[in-house]
C-alpha cells in the first residue's frame, strides 16, 4: 500500500500547530537515532487538559505528518488521557501500514508526547 | 563464451536479483550469488564438523576447507603467512579486535589518529580504548577539498602519536585515502597503521604490503561472501607479541587452573567454534571474484559510476556531497533532494524496487560537518546495470514531484 496518502501529504504540507507555544509548561526533545531527525514539542497545559500543544523540528513525510495529526488530536485532550497514547493510535491516525524502520519515524512523536506528559 | 563481465549473464549468478530489484545498496551489504549460497549449504548437508578437532574424516574435511579459505585470503590481500589471518564476524569484530589489541601497547597520553569520515566502527572502538588507556584521539580532517591530505597527518604526529587508524575508500562518499602516502609517513615515526578496507576490499584488488597497513579489516558479506565472517590481517610479529584479548577453546596450548599459554598463530587470537560454513563461504566468494577478476570488476563499476554521478550531478534539486574530484571516488553516491526527507526518497524508491540507504550511514561526524540529518546514498556493485540507475534517477524524480 502506498504510504503517501493524500491526507499524510496534506498535514506533511500543511503541518498543524506549527512552532513552539508561548511560555511553555513542558518543552520535549525526541530524536530518531537512525535518521538523526529531531522534534522539539511544547506544551502548554490547564485545568488537567493539554491547552495548547506545537512542534518544530525536521522529518521526513511520516513524521511531520503523524505530530501534526497527533497535536490536533491531544488539544484540550486531559493529560491523563494524552499521556496514554499508544503506537495503535498514531497509526490508526495515519490510516496506513508500516514496516519496522518507518514506524519509527511515526513513534517519535508519540514518544515525545508520553514523554513530557508522564510526570503530569 | 561469455563475456564475464556481461551484467546479464552475471545477474543470473544471484538468485535475489531475480526478484526484479535495483539494488543499489552494495555499500550496505552485496548480494550472495549461487555457488556461495551452495558452498554453505554443501558444507551443512555434507559434512557438517567441527574444525580442528575431530579425528575423523568429515572434521578434516571441514578443517581443510576453513583452512583452505584463510590461504585463499592471505593470497587476495598479499600477506606473506596464513598466520597473519584472523577470522572474525565482521570488519566491525575485526577493528575492536585490532583496537584492543594494539591497546595493550598504549600508555597515559599516547594518541591514537583516527580521521573524520570514519564509518562509526572505525571511530567507536578508538574511543572505548583511548578511555581504557587514558589515551588520546587526534582527528586527521580533510581539506577544503573534503579529500585527505597526507601533509595534515604529519602536521598531527607527536612523540606520542602510537597508532593510525584510517579507512581505505569512505562508505558514504566512495572516496579512496592516499593509504599509501598516508602509511609511509606513519611508518617514519613507528605508528602502526590500521586500514578498514570494508568498502575498499569488493572493489578492487588489495595489497597489504603496497598499502603499508599493519593490520588490516574487511568483510565478507560485502564481498558476496554471507554475513557474520570477517577478516582481521595483523602483521605477525605483532600478532606474536600482543598477549590475546579473547580467551577460550582453541586458543590454548597448555591450561592449568592458575594460567595458560597460548596456541601459535593464528590460533592464539582466534577462540572458539569458528563461524566454519562463513568462512567457507567467504572462500567461495573470493574465487568467485578472482574468477570475474577485481581489476574488472574495479572498471565495471567504474563505469557504472560515471553513468551515476553524472545523473545525479545533473539532476535538478539534487545535491551531493564529498570530494567533487570525480577521480578520487568511486561506486557510492550521497546525496539530498531539496525539500523532500531522506527516508522519504528511499520509501518512495522503494515503491518502484530500487533499494538505497536512508539516514546517517554509520558516519554522524562526517554528516554532522555537512550540516544535514542525512542523506540518501546510492551504492554500485559489478552486477548493477544502467537500467538500476534509471530507476533511481526516475524514483528521484517521482518524490520531487510527490512532496515538493
Amino acid at each position: 500500500m502506498d504510504i503517501y496518502q493524500e491526507e499524510i501529504l496534506d498535514h506533511y504540507r500543511h503541518p498543524r500547530n506549527s512552532g513552539s507555544v508561548e511560555n511553555p509548561d513542558i518543552i520535549q526533545t525526541e530524536r530518531n537515532s537512525s535518521c538523526g531527525d529531531e522534534l522539539i514539542f511544547s506544551f502548554k497545559l490547564a485545568d488537567g487538559k493539554v491547552a495548547e500543544v506545537m512542534f518544530t523540528g525536521e522529518g521526513c513525510a511520516i513524521s511531520q505528518a503523524a505530530a501534526s495529526m497527533l497535536t490536533e488530536d491531544i488539544t484540550g485532550q486531559a493529560i491523563t488521557k494524552a499521556k496514554q497514547l499508544t503506537p495503535d493510535d498514531v497509526i490508526d491516525l495515519l490510516g496506513i501500514e508500516l514496516g519496522p524502520t518507518r514506524l519509527k519515524c511515526a513513534l517519535l512523536p508519540v514518544q515525545a508526547i508520553t514523554k513530557a506528559l508522564a510526570d503530569k | 563464451m561469455n563475456n564475464p563481465l556481461s551484467p546479464i549473464s552475471l545477474q543470473q549468478d544471484f538468485p535475489f536479483l531475480k526478484s526484479g530489484v535495483h539494488f543499489l545498496d552494495n555499500a550496505s551489504t552485496s548480494q550472495r550469488p549461487q555457488v556461495v549460497i551452495d558452498a554453505i549449504t554443501d558444507y551443512y548437508t555434507n559434512y557438517n564438523a567441527n574444525v580442528h578437532r575431530g579425528i575423523y574424516s568429515w572434521s578434516e574435511q571441514a578443517s581443510e576447507a576453513y583452512e583452505a579459505t584463510r590461504e585463499a585470503v592471505r593470497e587476495f590481500i598479499g600477506a606473506s603467512s596464513v598466520e597473519e589471518i584472523i577470522f572474525t564476524s565482521g570488519t566491525t569484530h575485526s577493528l575492536n579486535l585490532a583496537a584492543r589489541l594494539l591497546g595493550q601497547d598504549l600508555e597515559k597520553d599516547d594518541e591514537i589518529i583516527v580521521s573524520t569520515i570514519e564509518h562509526h566502527s572505525n571511530l567507536v572502538p578508538w574511543q572505548l580504548v583511548a578511555k581504557d588507556r587514558q589515551a588520546k584521539l587526534v582527528f586527521l580532517d580533510t581539506n577544503e577539498d573534503e579529500k585527505i591530505d597526507p601533509q595534515t597527518l604529519r602536521s598531527l604526529i607527536t612523540k606520542k602519536t602510537k597508532i593510525l587508524s584510517i579507512t581505505h575508500t569512505s562508505n558514504v562518499t566512495g572516496y579512496t585515502l592516499p593509504v599509501r602516502e598516508l602509511s609511509d609517513i606513519a611508518h617514519e615515526f613507528n605508528i602502526i597503521v590500521v586500514v578498514d578496507a570494508a568498502q575498499g576490499a569488493p572493489h578492487q584488488p588489495i595489497n597489504v604490503q603496497d598499502l603499508g597497513a599493519d593490520m588490516l579489516a574487511f568483510s565478507g558479506h560485502k564481498l558476496c561472501g554471507p554475513t557474520g565472517v570477517g577478516v582481521l590481517y595483523g602483521q605477525r610479529d605483532l600478532l606474536n607479541r600482543l598477549e590475546p584479548v579473547y580467551g577460550g577453546g582453541s586458543m590454548i596450548d597448555k591450561v592449568t587452573l592458575e594460567r595458560s599459554t597460548w596456541a601459535a598463530l593464528p590460533a592464539k587470537h582466534e577462540p572458539g567454534t569458528p563461524n566454519i560454513a562463513g568462512v567457507i563461504g567467504l572462500g567461495t566468494a573470493i574465487k568467485y571474484l578472482q574468477n570475474i577478476g577485481l581489476d574488472a570488476i574495479h572498471a565495471r563499476v567504474d563505469e557504472l559510476y560515471n553513468e551515476l554521478w553524472q545523473g545525479i550531478q545533473s539532476a535538478e534539486g539534487v545535491t551531493s556531497f564529498g570530494p567533487k574530484d570525480r577521480a578520487a571516488r568511486t561506486s557510492i553516491v550521497s546525496f539530498t533532494v531539496a525539500g523532500v526527507h531522506a527516508h522519504d526518497v528511499a520509501s518512495i524508491l522503494d515503491e518502484s524496487q530500487v533499494a538505497v540507504r536512508a539516514g546517517h550511514h554509520c558516519a554522524q561526524p562526517l554528516l554532522q560537518k555537512w550540516g544535514v540529518p542525512s542523506t540518501t546514498r546510492a551504492s554500485l556493485y559489478f552486477y548493477n546495470t544502467s537500467e538500476d540507475i534509471t530507476a533511481l534517477l526516475n524514483g528521484i524524480k517521482k518524490a520531487q514531484q510527490l512532496l515538493t
